[in-house]
């Protein structure tokens, strides 16, 4: 069972766990992100690539569900403006055993970094504005997964 | 008939090319997305400083990331824009 969704408002990270363990299986693992306060951020502001995000997110769920045996997976990413220590993205996922169930959200987080078509853009308290960059981190991280 | 492309920007370079898509007839010479991103680049001043650097882009074909040998045939859509930065 997956779960995609991309949305402006908050969610409530304790009742998309909840929801997706009654597909059973025991093991439940997930990752919740935030916005960090760096510095003097403010906020921070999600553009998307709405006609493609979807099928990005898709996507990277359907090829966790064949490296993995799992039961469910969801994926929640929001767009918009988003201040400091607000949800950005919730990935998680349900299967028999712990180790599955860890390291196919671990897969998703690293996939959604480097393959689904988002931006973010940093605002700061003196009015400035910057464009996030890609890390090359992200990029090894996500590409240790075709190893 | 000519092929007809909708090529739409996000980030920083719709920003820097004041403009979010536009449609664009392909010329003969672009078979390819490397080949109509030349034709872009020959446009004007800010058209070239954006599509100089080209690692700096990645690029969608009807909302498949693709590379730039990668051949229009008859898509729709082509998406422009720098490395993402989602999760």
């Amino acid at each position: 069972m997956i779960k995609i969704a991309v949305i402006k408002g908050d969610f409530d990270a304790g009742d998309e766990i909840n929801e997706l363990s009654t597909h059973g299986g025991g093991a439940v693992s997930s990752f919740v992100g935030q916005v960090r306060g760096d510095g003097d951020l403010e906020a921070l502001k999600l553009e998307h690539y709405p006609a493609m995000t979807e099928k990005a997110l898709n996507k990277i769920a359907d090829q966790a569900a064949k490296n993995w045996t799992l039961r469910g997976i969801t994926i929640i990413h929001r767009v918009g403006s988003l201040k400091v220590g607000e949800q950005i993205v919730l990935a998680s996922t349900c299967s028999d055993h712990r180790q599955s169930a860890i390291e196919a959200c671990a897969y998703i987080m690293d996939q959604l970094k480097t393959v689904a078509p988002f931006w973010k853009k940093e605002i700061w308290r003196n009015g400035s504005e910057s464009w996030v960059e890609a890390r090359q981190s992200d990029i090894e991280a996500a590409e240790s997964w075709n190893r | 008939m000519p092929h007809q492309i909708t090529i739409i920007y996000f980030a920083w370079v719709k920003e820097r090319l004041g403009r979010d898509q536009e449609i664009v007839i392909c010329p003969e010479t672009a078979k390819t997305v490397g080949e109509l991103v030349e034709h872009l680049r020959g446009r004007d001043t800010f058209y070239k400083a954006v599509f100089t650097d080209l690692t700096k882009l990645r690029f969608a074909l009807d909302h498949d990331f693709v590379g730039l040998d990668q051949p229009l045939a008859d898509a729709g859509e082509l998406a422009i824009f720098p490395p993402v930065t989602g999760g």
